[in-house]
């Protein structure tokens, strides 16, 4: 085999890895939509408050330190004790549904019946807002996380694929957090899928995906429902957040990830699960692929908008993408 | 009492359906447009110019603009920060190229070359709608930016990366660059803000604006009753494409002077539009200019209060603009989906029957 084909299989694993990544994100999205119809684009910003607050509950830093030191003068910065990682995660598994109790109380159920544009942009203003929010209450800067989540190249993988090659190959570079960031998927959407087909509350939460008024005609709490499937998407956000938290520092950039989650959601139609996980799998080999073979013949960094202008081509032949449900209009 | 039509006979058609049917608003709107060009030029200074009146003017055609593809065609779209880049790369690459000609013809080319690009990429609004078609605008924003990024044909090959404006007159008064005076950039901005503002009035008043409105309010009836969804479609995103390019023109010309493309056009910078679009009202001229000047002015606002009365450090200020911009949204959306322009409507409903609401 030859080496340019040894590398380009190296760059279809890593997207492989990567794809799985931004199906971790898109799930939580496809979770909101399905059960109330809303497009909740707030759901990176989730992931960074989640990851945010993992960290700082870890550390034991004072929430809103900054604000309380600005006001009163006073210097404080942490409680001076460390949370183990476990505790720390169902802490802000807590945190999570608390907010998205609050989300459903004080913001959607106002929204109830408005058309699904306008419930879009609420979710837009919602991300600036816990924007603002993490950032005032864990401030600003990169933190790292570590949650004891295996990281850096596996060199069992490289060793026992260097044979492939010559000798300038070395084996194919995995990173190991991408192979747990894949079995945590995995398990995520197996869990998922148990909970929404074997639970009272899972097939409550399809009946109210299938139709509000039905299943509030048969006794369903519609407010219940959508705070669960805020808590759960919170979860998925929280998991999301704890794998690119872990793999590139806890930063403002891990909130656009959620735009990288919206050509995902395109391909796989916004309704189906696993569409999500295809979608994600296309887009992430797709990019670096092209990134692989295009990439360096237009200047690089393809990966900012190749993923979007392979959804938009897409769509243009199947609109409602590969597995959503087909879009029927009536006058 | 002086706010009713009583009394004011409209004895034709063209004066019945004119703009501002009662006296007192024509004579407001003749007021402000006296002191806008004959007054605020004189009182003009660096500092209002560069803080508030610029970036309002400008931020108002933008948002003029995109309230015409998503208020008034219903074609929502996350790729203005793309479109407005357009607009700069177009006038600078005019400026460069031909410094003899005056800025009122780059700027307006520039707006149309903007226009071409936008249609271009509104024709896939033909097969995708609603969301869809929010998320593949956004394919425009990522590309055009990278274009910008990595193509050094459009920065001129210039080592930074950036674009600076050069000094350009129009009728021997300078208007870009360090030397530009405030008054003439700022007279500049409020010519082109009137002439897009009259234009979007009368174009969505008229067949254009019709046919738009009823593409946005349900497609597929429009199509049955005879409405081209096609030429409506494409006609909101050139006229559309226009206004944001004239704005991105400005934006980069007269208000910044350089530009970064990443930092000055990205992503944020199309939410900011789309935000001044809801809060100010969808579908309402006057709520694109009352949206532009309550974001204008609310980060002016806070910097004053936090960081000059309360002496807070800038970044907090900073983040708590974050959550009180967030939080206006949602409030807004919940409490009044029509923004700020229905609070006007309903104010003036209310004067025209005082002091006897009954």
């Amino acid at each position: 085999m030859s080496d340019q084909f040894l590398f380009a299989t190296e760059v279809f694993i890593n997207g492989l890895m990567a794809g799985v990544l931004y199906a971790l994100v898109a799930l939580g999205f496809v979770l909101i939509y399905k059960a109330s119809g809303i497009f909740n684009y707030a759901q990176g910003v989730m992931a960074l408050f989640a990851a945010m607050t993992l960290v700082g509950i870890m550390e034991g830093q004072v929430p809103f330190s900054h604000i309380i030191n600005a006001i009163f003068g006073t210097e404080v910065h942490h409680f001076g004790w460390h949370v183990p990682a476990l505790l720390a995660i169902l802490l802000t598994v807590g945190v999570m549904v608390g907010f998205a109790w609050l989300v459903q109380r004080v913001v959607m159920r106002h929204l109830v019946g408005q058309e699904p544009i306008i419930l879009f942009m609420a979710t837009i203003g919602l991300a600036y807002f816990l924007e603002g929010v993490s950032d005032l209450m864990w401030g600003s800067e990169i933190k790292t996380l570590d949650v004891g989540l295996p990281q850096g190249g596996s060199f069992w993988i490289e060793d026992m694929t260097s044979f492939l090659g010559s000798d300038n190959f070395y084996g194919f570079f995995i990173d190991q957090l991408d192979i747990v960031a894949t079995f945590v998927a995995i398990l995520l959407v197996t869990g998922l899928v148990l909970f929404s087909q074997y639970t009272k509350q899972g097939r409550a939460m399809r009946a109210v995906a299938d139709d509000h008024q039905a299943a509030l005609s048969v006794g369903i709490s519609l407010n219940f429902i959508w705070v669960l499937v805020w808590s759960v998407a919170g979860f998925v956000a929280l998991v999301a957040g704890i794998m690119w938290g872990t793999k590139s520092g806890v930063q403002f950039s891990l909130s656009l990830i959620a735009l990288k989650a919206l050509p995902v959601l395109m391909l796989g139609g916004f309704t189906s699960i696993p569409g999500a996980i295809v979608g994600g799998l296309i887009i992430g080999v797709g990019e670096k692929l092209f990134e692989f073979a295009i990439g360096p013949m237009v200047g690089g960094a393809t990966e900012n908008w190749f993923a979007y202008v392979l959804a938009l081509l897409f769509l243009v032949f199947r609109p409602q993408g590969l597995f959503g449900e087909k879009i029927i209009e009536r006058v | 009492m002086f706010y009713r039509e009583a009394g004011d006979f409209k004895v034709s058609y063209q004066e019945d359906s004119q703009t501002f049917p009662i006296k007192f608003d024509r004579f407001r709107y003749y007021v402000v447009m006296a002191v806008a060009f004959g007054l605020i030029p004189f009182l003009i200074n660096d500092y209002w110019a560069n803080a508030i009146l610029l970036p309002f003017l400008i931020y108002s055609i933008a948002a003029i603009g995109l309230n015409i593809l998503v208020g008034y065609a219903g074609q929502v779209s996350l790729g203005t920060g793309g479109f407005m880049a357009v607009g700069a790369y177009a006038c600078y690459k005019l400026m460069t190229a031909f410094p003899e000609v005056s800025m009122f013809i780059h700027v307006i080319l520039a707006g149309g070359i903007t226009g071409l690009v936008c249609v271009l990429f509104g024709l896939p609004s033909l097969r995708i709608k609603g969301f869809y078609l929010a998320v593949a605008t956004l394919a425009a924003q990522f590309f055009l930016v990278w274009l910008f990024n990595r193509v050094p044909w459009f920065y001129n090959y210039s080592a930074s990366g950036q674009i600076n404006a050069p000094e350009r007159d129009t009728f021997g008064i300078i208007i870009t660059g360090p030397n530009a005076s405030a008054w003439a950039t700022y007279l500049f901005c409020l010519i082109f803000l009137t002439f897009c503002a009259l234009v979007a009035r009368n174009l969505t008043r008229g067949t254009v604006g019709r046919s738009w409105m009823a593409i946005r309010d349900m497609d597929i009836a429009a199509e049955i009753i005879g409405v081209n969804p096609l030429k409506s479609k494409l006609t909101a995103f050139a006229v559309s494409g226009f206004f944001i390019g004239v704005s991105g023109a400005l934006f980069f010309a007269i208000y910044l002077g350089a530009v970064e493309v990443g930092e000055a056009f990205g992503i944020t910078k199309s939410f900011l539009v789309l935000f001044m679009v809801i809060i100010g009202g969808l579908g309402s001229i006057f709520g694109s200019f009352a949206g532009a000047a309550f974001l204008v002015l609310l980060p002016v606002l806070l910097k004053v209060v936090g960081v000059d009365v309360l002496g807070w450090p800038t970044d907090i200020v900073a983040h708590f603009q974050l959550v009180i911009v967030g939080a206006l949204i949602m409030f807004f959306l919940i409490v009044e989906p029509h923004g700020l322009a229905q609070l006007w409507r309903v104010a003036k409903e209310k004067l025209r029957l005082w002091p006897f609401p009954h």
